[in-house]
């Protein structure tokens, strides 16, 4: 049990709420986390003292709030351990980050018959950008399959890639199973045929260390609402000299170096990624997540998770009916379950009577559930606010759930 | 009896239960009761969309009344369907387009009625609406 954890639950405020009459238990981290007061904070301040529009203002508010906006850069490029800041761009999230690249990347290289590995895991953010592109330039989805238990079948995969893969773009933890990929050897066997990798980092960035360069994949993205920033913000990770070599996504102030009604050229790194007026306010209260991680052992926290989940995955297997969905031995604190007979709409709402946050349905992996035979699942999410007294809580209200939908 | 007559009564039935439990397991109940919808029925044209279970939805004219019948893969959101065929069904289409439906905050079950896609109450109704005004 991770020490301190009553202090822990304290630094977010909307622990402290009731719902419908009882303690809220939130397990659906893997939708978003909560935020600490310190993120909610920066966010107020941010307003209330910094704020001006950035890179361009010759005064004293500007300034401020680019230094703050640039800190926030330096962080994520230490947390992910890219090389430059260059190598950071600022996205509302993984679903804009994978855009970009389908869209300057892809656009440029993709070509007629070329193909893009995806696996049968995917998150729908991971599969419809690639499918737009692959549709106007002729190129293939090709889908890695996957066992009953949830895991990639790598023998599969391995058979899969040839000369005309162009792309893996592969989730790094399942949203809906919580298997973890074995990525690692996903990147070194793509780049063995040429291809490069994007790794969705949405659900493995606030549970795993993330090291670009130990994995050498080249684009990573994660979300910041997921790793207990505000929403709307998140980044992308790319080798520098592809980003070199990549168009611009989006047109307007900020991207460019020169203007003409003749032609324009862009600005450098990051910057060429990032036109318009960015998110400055959540960008600058992204640094205050990581630096609330910071202050925790975050070693210890990922063995807390892993308790929760080894713990919440025993006491559901005592209720008759339950089935595990996602069995893979590598998984994130991600606890996916149908009961037999049971709608998994129907247990959302009983639990949500009882003050349990839990999410049910496809998760926005229809093609996984296809593949499992399933409308859906229930998901529980644990993360590093979250206690065994609350799974035991959990675990009381599923089965007075079943008993009134039997 | 009128829309509002058995939005009424069914407030008064619900006033009964003091416990959420109570309420949910007699809105289950009531579910269960639902006259069942033929197989043949239950083709995708006829499913309400915006709902995450599937709900199909029936509707005939009959003498200038619009008869729903209609079933659901879930429980609780057949429960909510039969009080929407409680209210809806064997009224006239002007009635069913045009009815203010205050009976789902008075028995405590107005966060169905969010926008959500968790059971999707508030596309049925809409659903229901259509149907009504395209039988007029």
């Amino acid at each position: 049990m991770l020490a301190h954890i009553d202090q822990i639950r304290a630094d977010f405020p909307i622990l402290q709420s009731r719902v419908h009459g009882k303690p809220l238990i939130y397990f659906d981290n893997a939708a978003t986390s909560q935020k600490p007061k310190t993120v909610i904070d920066a966010l107020t301040t941010y307003y209330q003292q910094s704020n001006a529009n950035i890179h361009r203002g010759a005064h004293y508010l500007a300034a401020k709030a680019t230094g703050e906006y640039e800190a926030t850069r330096e962080t994520v490029r230490a947390f992910l351990n890219a090389r430059t800041e260059r190598e950071v761009i600022f996205t509302r999230g993984v679903t804009e980050a994978v855009n970009l690249v389908a869209q300057t990347w892809g656009r440029q290289v993709l070509k007629q018959d070329d193909e893009i590995l995806l696996s049968a895991m995917e998150h729908h953010s991971n599969i419809v950008p690639w499918q737009l592109i692959a549709q106007e330039k002729g190129a293939k989805i090709v889908v890695i399959p996957i066992t009953e238990a949830g895991e990639l079948r790598m023998d599969e995969f391995t058979k899969l890639l040839s000369e005309k893969t162009k792309l893996v773009s592969i989730v790094h933890a399942s949203n809906a199973l919580g298997t973890i990929n074995p990525v690692k050897d996903i990147i070194r066997q793509a780049h063995a045929v040429g291809a490069k990798v994007f790794l969705d980092g949405a659900q493995s960035a606030v549970h795993l260390p993330i090291d670009v360069q130990a994995l050498d994949c080249d684009f990573f993205a994660f979300s910041g609402h997921k790793v207990y920033a505000p929403t709307g913000i998140g980044a992308l990770y790319g080798k520098e000299a592809l980003l070199e070599s990549m168009p611009p996504y989006h047109g307007g102030g900020e991207m460019i170096k020169d203007v003409d009604f003749e032609g324009s050229t862009y600005n450098e790194l990051p910057y060429k990624f990032e036109a318009g007026t960015p998110n400055i306010a959540d960008v600058i209260a992204f640094k205050a997540a990581f630096d609330y991680l910071q202050t925790l052992d975050r070693e210890a926290i990922a063995l807390h998770e892993q308790d929760l989940l080894a713990y919440a995955t025993e006491a559901i297997q005592t209720i008759e009916g339950v089935r595990l969905i996602g069995t893979a031995p590598e998984k994130m604190s991600v606890l996916s379950f149908v009961l037999e007979g049971i709608h998994h709409g129907d247990i959302g709402t009983l639990l949500d009577m009882q003050g349990i946050a839990v999410r049910t349905g496809h998760h926005c992996a229809q093609p996984l559930m296809k593949r499992l035979g399933l409308s859906g699942t229930v998901r529980a999410s644990f993360a590093l606010y979250n206690t065994k007294e609350e799974i035991d809580v959990f675990i009381t209200a599923l089965r007075k759930a079943q008993k009134m939908l039997i | 009896m009128s829309i509002n007559e058995i939005q009424n009564e069914i407030i008064e039935e619900f006033e009964l239960f003091d416990e959420w439990e109570d309420r949910y397991t007699h809105l289950i109940e009531l579910g269960k009761k639902l006259p069942i919808l033929p197989e043949e029925h239950k083709t995708p044209d006829r499913i309400v969309k915006g709902c995450q279970s599937s709900v199909w939805l029936l509707p005939t004219l009959q003498a200038g009344k619009v008869v729903f019948q209609a079933d659901s893969d879930a429980m609780i959101v057949k429960g909510l369907v039969s009080l929407l065929v409680r209210i809806l069904s064997e009224q006239t289409p002007q009635d069913i387009a045009t009815a203010e439906l205050y009976m789902f905050e008075k028995i405590g079950m107005t966060q169905h009625l969010s926008m959500t896609r968790a059971n999707g109450l508030a596309s049925m109704i809409k659903q229901m609406r259509m149907y009504a005004i395209a039988l007029s």
